[in-house]
């Protein structure tokens, strides 16, 4: 598909868990129509199911009377996503699990999302609350990889 | 919004006859398919199913709650001394699963017929 200026889709989902498939089915049929392979639509799948979960659960705190607005922009050699929500934002570092931490019940076995968030797209900005409120994290993946 | 797990267990044989326990799920595997994975498996005596395998084969959606269950699982299997095998998962869950350390515990096998001769 060759698009002469960018084009937005948004999707704006309740603070529920299962929802998040809709955005992952809406960015993985705007994946597609831009020629990414599916093991790649399949990460951005993964990540954003990953961001919409993490904005339900810590943004929006599961008020099902908040949305978490999705918005995608897709432009020739890249897809951005934007995931947004009514919290702070984020405060720590995203650190990589430790596996084995987690198989001696040293922490806890949850806390991979944020990781899986980081390791499967190309780039990823994590935007605290400015003063109107709201944050939101963008997640940038493209066509090729070295553009 | 209700999810959907679905868990079957099966007793199957390896080639010398010995026992195997599989548990095969199906449809989403998320923060509320607790019941469904650790219930299922702590309801298996830990001595008459000492050989377990995970079979993916007909999972729609997985999610990092959802592999926090297969951890906590590998977790209590590991201090009970079972052996705990994986089958079934897309490429791209294989891919997921060695990023986050998964295979230093355990060993995924593209289906069941390699997992069952994994323990011959």
């Amino acid at each position: 598909m060759v698009m002469t200026k960018a084009e937005s889709v948004e999707v704006r989902l309740p603070s529920v868990l299962g929802f998040e498939k809709v955005a992952m089915g809406t960015a993985a049929s705007a994946a597609r129509l831009m020629g990414f392979s599916d093991d790649r639509v399949e990460d951005l799948k993964t990540a954003i199911a990953e961001a919409c979960i993490n904005a339900m659960e810590h943004g929006n705190r599961f008020n099902e009377n908040l949305r978490v607005a999705v918005t995608l922009t897709l432009s020739d050699d890249a897809l951005e996503v934007r995931v947004a929500d009514r919290g702070t934002g984020m405060k720590k570092p995203v650190i990589a699990p430790d596996i084995d931490r987690k198989m001696h019940g040293d922490e806890p076995p949850r806390g991979l999302g944020l990781f899986l968030i980081q390791s499967l797209v190309d780039e990823v900005e994590w935007v605290a609350a400015g003063p109107d409120g709201g944050s939101y994290v963008r997640l940038v993946i493209r066509l090729k990889k070295d553009t | 919004m209700q999810t959907d797990t679905r868990v079957a267990v099966d007793q199957i044989s390896d080639a010398a006859g010995g026992p195997v326990t599989v548990l095969r799920f199906a449809g989403d595997i998320s923060s509320t398919s607790r019941d469904a994975v650790l219930g299922t498996y702590q309801s298996l005596s830990k001595i008459d199913h000492s050989r377990i395998l995970l079979d993916f084969t007909k999972v729609d959606y997985l999610n990092s709650s959802g592999i926090a269950l297969v951890i906590q699982v590998l977790l209590e299997a590991s201090r009970s001394e079972q052996i705990v095998r994986i089958f079934g998962l897309t490429p791209h869950f294989q891919k997921v699963f060695t990023m986050v350390g998964i295979t230093k515990y355990t060993t995924l096998y593209a289906d069941e017929a390699m997992a069952v001769q994994s323990f011959e």
